[in-house]
């Protein structure tokens, strides 16, 4: 520890830390561009100037380490002339174009312009102008406003894990791009926005649309992967504008991956805003009376063990809980979560989430990932893993198809099934890195179950765990990744049919869709089908009744993570139309079939959801082991030789508010083939 | 200005492989460098690729293949070869002419007669100006910082070879002999004896026993 005086505020840290955390500790604000606390100090903007006792010159707060008995001063004479000189350089061939930027109201420029700058310029020699770059179909650049802090230099090289960008030619010429024209390739790229101090780059799709005072904010959650990354929605006037991550150090550190951030103009297209009754065969506009009445006219004679519900990706605990307790009622227990055919296993919570948690991959020693590609299923957590691995040298053992590009080394050990089972059975050379670790950990992919021996799968992977030393006490290093934010609550609400039960059978004659794409040819051709949801593609084609429902930004709902981390979103804007939020509309339902549930607000409902799960209880996770070493239902050894299949359809589409997104529909089709796209540009 | 501004139309070419000769040099200098640290090489190695290119079409200049060339070698990302490339001026991100004339501008050289050298360039080399490459593809002058031959300015430094105590028909002189093909001794135009005064020693001249 060293004891530090900053402007006669006398402050204890850690030694090693720089000056500027110093000064933070004291509270004294210190202004800077290039410093940014999770990127490496590049020191180059000097904003960031103090004064230090004894100092001939004023330092670079950010890259100076403090010294026990260090004096500091942030607001001498000395530093304040610094500053400005400093804002006086960088303003030199900054343009004066605030009025038409996209970082108006929000620019740090600006803000510590006003705040440490001079009040004129006496600069009137020309200012260079720079070519704007391509950077992708998400990144707009203006690169005449770009400051060359290389934070976003950085960011791609350190967080993303795709050095592409770089600062190239020097002095007056120095540029910051790729050199070589191309859309950066990563799944990250929406946080180079949030990372420029300065109006070089914005947001394409955000562009000219709205200024940040005009924006009402709502903190929420994504649910567009299985992250549970932390957002901002911004809306006005009922219509979501933007959404911006939130800091929060266990989940998403202050990232987001660009299908949550940019897939929300999904929100206003294809939307189902009211009720539809399929009247000869063909689906009708129709009143929320009428489409109960159709759905209380079929009901009634259909004996409950032959009524199903399915709950797609997308759907939140609330809505769920009630569903599952409106087929009790009704006296089916034929509930089915698993829309992916993942042959998960619901009896224990261990077996199906991320245990570790996300920040625990930074105590890991060892990892092994199984068929999955945790870039694409989920960027943020592939962000701490790289991180990982650049900090620690961590070994990585990946097992799944060849040559993927995780953005970090890893050690490809095989395609599939015949790899895993040598891991399962200790044989592997991998097996050797496992054991010789302390913190070992695997990531399970959730595709891999979805293989006719899924079960074998999870038996297997869970046999690894067991036998190298990832089951501790205090560490649990069996992990499985989700795809969606629906996902772990449905199994931890136990929306999986008992022994010798299905959700999709031939003797199911109504049919209950929460949200869930599934595969009309596989719905029984009588069945009477209703379809609750907010966006309708096959699935909702073949129902009977559509019931409009709200999507994960238009209600208040409670999200589970693949952690198994509880989160509440918050309701940013209403549904549109007549749609209305999904627990409420099963709650009227209920009525009309003549079973009616007991909940008439929200707080009942989610009293309910922490009787049947004392995990909603709260929120959080809690960090836990693993005291009992019994595996999952499944024959470890029955695991067939096939490959690991690389995850079907592409990360830009993913699920369907992405699906009805025009922003996401041109990555896909930058991204699935960038040559073409470049030469159109 | 890194790179000057050709007049010559080109292509990027579509791929760039190290020949033999390449190679061998790629070997040497690669093992100056202890294991790990393989990235301290890309300045040498980015010199192979420009005196490849010149050996193999007369240009000597580092194309974007030539700098992947030198990435996948040092297993470096590519942006970060590109990032030193277009840092130092000596490297050329286009082709240049057949000769690079480098003329010294700085303070001792211009005071002997650099602006002398330069004309000179322009005359018998028909070159328009800094930055330029002559018609014929021949030549293209670029005035360069200090060569650090002072004591013998000024200095023209004609792709890897300084000609030293320039002036303008010295130079007028060597630009055909250029053209001819020839090769002139580099050194010395005065006949001076490396970097001693002009005309002979005028020290050292009495040494006992001789």
């Amino acid at each position: 520890m060293a004891k530090v005086t900053v402007d006669g505020i006398e402050v204890e840290v850690p030694s090693g830390v720089s000056v500027l955390q110093a000064c933070e500790a004291a509270g004294r604000e210190i202004p800077r561009f290039c410093y940014h606390e999770r990127l490496s100090v590049a020191g180059n903007c000097r904003m960031c100037l103090v004064e230090v006792e004894k100092a001939p010159k004023p330092i670079a707060s950010c890259a100076y380490p403090v010294a026990d008995g260090m004096k500091v001063f942030t607001d001498s004479p000395m530093v304040r002339n610094g500053r400005r000189g400093v804002m006086e350089f960088l303003l030199i061939n900054h343009p004066l174009d605030c009025p038409i930027c996209d970082q108006g109201g929000e620019c740090d420029l600006q803000d510590q312009a006003v705040s440490y700058g001079l009040d004129h310029s006496r600069y009137k020699e020309e200012k260079r102008a720079v070519k704007d770059k391509y950077m992708g179909p998400l990144v707009k650049t203006i690169m005449t406003r770009c400051i060359q802090c290389t934070r976003c230099v950085r960011f791609a090289t350190e967080v993303a894990g795709v050095p592409e960008l770089g600062a190239t030619n020097r002095g007056e010429n120095m540029e910051i791009g790729t050199y070589v024209e191309k859309a950066l390739t990563t799944e990250l790229s929406g946080n180079l926005i949030d990372i420029c101090p300065v109006g070089a780059l914005t947001s394409r799709p955000y562009a000219f649309v709205s200024r940040p005072w005009e924006l009402r904010k709502t903190d929420s959650i994504d649910v567009l992967d299985a992250t549970g990354t932390n957002i901002r929605v911004d809306t006005r006037s009922g219509e979501v504008l933007r959404i911006l991550p939130r800091t929060n150090d266990d989940v998403n550190e202050e990232w987001m991956a660009d299908r949550g951030r940019f897939s929300f103009d999904g929100l206003k297209r294809r939307r189902l805003d009211r009720p539809w009754v399929k009247v000869d065969g063909k689906l009708k506009p129709a009143t929320w009376a009428e489409a109960f009445g159709a759905i209380a006219a079929k009901f009634k004679g259909i004996p409950g063990e032959r009524i199903g519900a399915v709950a797609g990706e997308l759907a939140d605990a609330e809505a769920m809980v009630v569903l599952r307790d409106l087929l009790e009622a009704l006296g089916s227990r034929n509930l089915e979560c698993r829309t992916d055919g993942a042959a998960l296993d619901a009896s224990r919570r261990d077996f199906y989430t991320f245990n570790t948690g996300i920040a625990g991959i930074e105590e890991a020693d060892a990892l092994l990932i199984i068929g999955c590609n945790p870039r694409t299923e989920s960027p943020v957590i592939n962000a701490r893993i790289c991180k990982r691995v650049a900090g620690g040298g961590v070994p990585v053992g990946f097992v799944g198809p060849r040559g993927l590009d995780l953005t970090y080394r890893h050690d490809w050990l095989g395609e599939g099934g015949v790899t895993l089972r040598a891991l399962a059975d200790g044989t592997h050379r991998f097996n050797e890195v496992l054991r010789g670790a302390e913190r070992p950990m695997l990531i399970l992919g959730r595709d891999a179950l979805t293989r006719a021996d899924g079960a074998a799968v999870l038996a297997a992977a869970w046999q690894v765990a067991a036998q190298n030393n990832m089951l501790q006490a205090d560490w649990h290093g069996f992990n499985m990744l989700h795809h969606f934010g629906g996902q772990v609550a449905a199994l931890d609400l136990g929306f999986v049919p008992p022994a010798g039960g299905a959700a999709i059978a031939p003797q199911i004659q109504a049919l209950w869709l929460l949200g869930a794409e599934v595969d009309p040819a596989a719905i029984p051709a009588g069945a009477f089908v209703v379809y609750q949801g907010h966006h309708g593609e096959a699935a909702a084609a073949r129902a009977d009744v559509i019931l409009p429902g709200a999507a994960y930004t238009e209600k208040d709902a409670t999200w589970v993570n693949t952690e198994g981390r509880v989160q509440r979103g918050r309701l940013a804007v209403y549904p549109p139309g007549e749609a209305r939020e999904d627990w409420k509309i099963i709650r009227a339902a209920s009525e009309v079939l003549g079973k009616r549930l007991p909940y008439d607000s929200l707080d009942a409902v989610r009293t309910r959801l922490a009787a049947v799960n004392p995990a909603f209880g709260g929120e959080g996770f809690a960090p836990h082991g693993c005291a009992d070493l019994a595996g999952p239902a499944g024959d470890a050894t029955a695991v067939t030789d096939a490959a690991f299949a690389p995850v079907a359809g592409n990360y830009w589409q993913a699920d369907v508010i992405s699906r009805a997104s025009p922003t996401m529909a041109e990555c896909a089709k930058v991204y699935a083939a960038p040559a073409a796209a470049l030469a159109a540009e | 200005m890194t790179t000057p501004d050709t007049t010559i139309p080109f292509t990027q070419p579509d791929s760039f492989s190290f020949d033999a000769e390449s190679n061998a040099a790629i070997e040497t200098i690669v093992k100056r460098y202890p294991a790990g640290k393989q990235a301290s090489a890309v300045i040498p190695l980015l010199y192979v690729v420009q005196r490849q290119m010149k050996r193999q079409t007369g240009s000597a200049w580092v194309p974007n293949k030539g700098m992947d060339a030198v990435a996948e070698r040092l297993g470096m990302a590519p942006i970060r070869v590109y990032e030193v490339a277009t840092f130092y001026f000596m490297f050329n991100m286009k082709p240049i002419g057949k000769y690079h004339l480098q003329v010294c501008g700085t303070t001792p050289c211009w005071l002997r007669g650099s602006d002398e050298v330069t004309r000179a360039c322009k005359d018998a080399g028909h070159v328009a100006g800094f930055g330029q490459t002559s018609a014929d593809g021949m030549f293209t002058m670029t005035e360069v910082e200090c060569l650090g031959g002072c004591v013998n300015a000024p200095i023209l430094c004609v792709d890897d070879d300084y000609y030293e105590d320039m002036d303008y028909e010295s130079t007028v002189k060597l630009i055909e002999a250029l053209r001819r093909g020839e090769q002139p001794a580099p050194g010395s135009v005065i006949g001076r004896q490396t970097s001693a005064p002009v005309g002979g020693p005028l020290t050292l001249t009495d040494v006992p026993g001789e």
